[in-house]
């Protein structure tokens, strides 16, 4: 008993220890709370020469924090550990923290550069006058195939998905949303469907797929692809960008009648301590050299306009990153549809998974 | 005496009451609650009008029946033959090691192994009989489920067969029954306690394996265990998701029920 209560005195005294000396380190380097920025972002998401440069030129230290899933990034707001002064969740999770009243409102006064972006990606249902949130990257869903298996340009339509040759080839993202709206595309309707005939409809021609699913998965898809264990799969177009970094051979394609946009944007939450400093960080973000110089390294979709003149013309008339304006008119974000409604999306999806062929 | 009894038995009760009994109760609790709050059985009659979940239901138990009759199986020759091995200690602690490496690493380690260009496959072209779709079929997920619950279900058998007092088996030597005669009516029936333990020790987490599901299965394979995760982290139906669960336990009770040791008359030897 005495040697427990010992060593728990050893253990406190150490952390005592490690918090004061690591205090004394941050505060050596600079990393007071008046000039240091908590970033809160995505994995591998910005170039790191940009956050020196940022440093460089406004004085303040920038502390990095990734995470890997919006629902992670909730949490650990929610629970305010840390004080984080910006955060980029995506659009659907920037819908709930409106709601939940977790975001301070911008004051778009302080805010230098928006005229750079796209208007087309302003204004979206999730944050009506981008009064929370600022256009980080964006993106689409779609299709990915190995051109060593499939011939180029051969898929085009999400229909092509019920090809017979695919038979047990396809892989699919595991969630309802992107599954069902699919189907609701390939009919030419809205992933917002709220029209009950019009969803039954959707399940009805997703039971057809089965026989071409070979399985229904989440973040694993990039690896799959990689290692060419399918050669189609429906998946988000940041993940295929990941993908053709390590597979040359992998191709994308956007239906053109109809697909998800999603967005990852920058939010300050109520719990920021250096709010002018968030600011500070939008603004350089939006400065079109740095937009540039970002969305090259990341390899997704930026919604700077001015940013994509800069860019080599082989990214940008890379229609798989930067659609046609005629593909852009049918992309819709997933809008909100309330607990009734997505609790009959996923019902419908669960039954889709049951079905065995 | 009996006042310090209760004070030795407080941190359990505490313990018990805190993290087994409230949490079951506010199970069954939301069970009875639609999405927007009204006190409902709405939710039992979804389930049991639903062919989805009925369906769900029948593949839960069959699959989890299927993998404990395999480690069944597998294990009880090997706890046999444990019994009889020199260095049982060494033996045992290679059974239970795996146990020491997490869940997910030893599902990943799998995909690699089971992949269109993974170890077996290799393997199978090598040997002429071409390339296979393992990963994502039934067969793959039966046997990583097996595997992994297969220590489970060793250690009590191992266990029930080592407590037994060895005069018997010479008893009914001397008596003139063979071996297999012994065996069955000696051996086995005194290890038939082990065995129970071990099959609730593996039916019942079988039958909510939900992360095997999708990595191994591919969402090929659709148990309960999916459509929790689906009603607490998606949809957000707690009632729903909580009538599922109550579902499942339920069905664990039931399997406790048949295979619970019978206490007999004079049966404290212990």
């Amino acid at each position: 008993m005495k040697r427990l209560v010992t060593l728990a005195a050893v253990i406190l005294a150490a952390c005592g220890v490690l918090y004061y000396s690591s205090n004394k380190l941050d505060q050596a380097q600079g990393m007071t709370g008046y000039n240091t920025l908590n970033l809160y972002n995505w994995g591998d998401y910005i170039d790191p020469d940009l956050i020196t440069k940022f440093e460089e030129e406004t004085g303040y230290v920038v502390s990095y924090e990734t995470f890997d899933s919006n629902e992670a990034m909730y949490t650990k707001v929610n629970q305010g550990g840390t004080a984080y002064d910006l955060v980029v969740p995506s659009e659907y999770m920037i819908e709930r923290m409106i709601d939940e009243e977790m975001l301070i409102e911008l004051d778009h006064s302080k805010i230098e550069g928006l005229e750079h972006l796209d208007p087309d990606l302003l204004d979206m249902a999730f944050d009506p006058e981008n009064r929370y949130s600022i256009p980080y990257f964006w993106g689409t869903l779609g299709i990915v195939y190995n051109t060593k298996f499939v011939e180029e340009g051969s898929i085009e339509h999400w229909d092509d998905l019920w090809d017979p040759r695919f038979k047990d080839d396809v892989m699919l993202i595991d969630g309802a949303r992107e599954i069902m709206g699919l189907a609701l595309n390939s009919l030419g309707y809205s992933v917002n469907s709220k029209d009950d005939a019009e969803l039954a409809e959707a399940a009805e021609k997703l039971d057809s797929l089965t026989t071409n699913v070979k399985a229904v998965v989440a973040d694993e898809i990039k690896m799959y692809m990689i290692q060419e264990e399918s050669s189609v799969a429906v998946t988000f177009s940041g993940e295929v960008a990941d993908m053709m970094w390590e597979n040359e051979n992998l191709r994308y394609v956007i239906p053109p009648e109809g697909s998800n946009l999603w967005f990852d944007n920058f939010v300050i939450p109520k719990t920021a301590q250096n709010v002018e400093a968030a600011y500070a960080f939008i603004n350089f973000m939006l400065e079109p050299e740095n937009a540039a110089q970002n969305a090259e390294y990341v390899g997704y979709s930026t919604p700077s306009a001015s940013a994509v003149e800069l860019m080599p013309a082989e990214i940008i008339e890379d229609e798989q990153f930067y659609p046609s304006d005629e593909t852009m008119e049918h992309l819709e974000v997933y809008e909100n549809l309330g607990q009734e409604y997505i609790g009959i999306y996923n019902d419908y999806f669960l039954k889709f998974k049951m079905h065995r062929n | 005496m009996k006042q310090t009894k209760a004070f030795y038995f407080a941190p359990y009760s505490i313990w018990l009451l805190l993290f087994v009994v409230a949490p079951l109760v506010l199970i069954l609790y939301q069970s009875f609650f639609d999405i927007q709050g009204n006190f409902t059985f709405a939710n039992y009659a979804t389930y049991f009008q639903s062919g989805t979940y009925l369906t769900m239901t029948f593949n839960s138990i069959f699959y989890a029946f299927l993998i404990t009759l395999f480690t069944l199986l597998i294990s009880y020759p090997t706890a046999y033959l444990l019994v009889k091995t020199k260095h049982k200690q060494l033996w045992l602690l290679l059974i239970i090691l795996p146990t020491w490496i997490n869940l997910l690493l030893k599902a990943y380690a799998f995909i690699g192994i089971f992949s269109m260009n993974g170890t077996v496959n290799d393997f199978l072209v090598f040997t002429g009989i071409g390339r296979q779709q393992i990963l994502f079929t039934d067969v793959s997920f039966l046997l990583v489920a097996s595997y992994i619950e297969i220590p489970f279900m060793i250690l009590p058998i191992y266990n029930a067969l080592e407590e037994m007092n060895p005069s018997y088996i010479k008893a009914s030597s001397d008596l003139g029954a063979n071996n297999w005669e012994t065996f069955r009516r000696v051996i086995f029936p005194l290890s038939l306690n082990g065995v129970k333990s071990g099959v609730q020790a593996v039916f019942i987490p079988s039958l909510s394996l939900f992360m095997l599901t999708r990595l191994i299965g591919g969402n090929r394979v659709i148990t309960l265990g999916t459509a929790i995760e689906q009603h607490f982290l998606v949809t957000e139906n707690w009632g729903m998701g909580s009538t599922i669960g109550v579902v499942l336990i339920v069905a664990m009770f039931l399997m406790m029920l048949v295979t619970g040791e019978k206490k007999k008359k004079g049966a404290f030897r212990k």
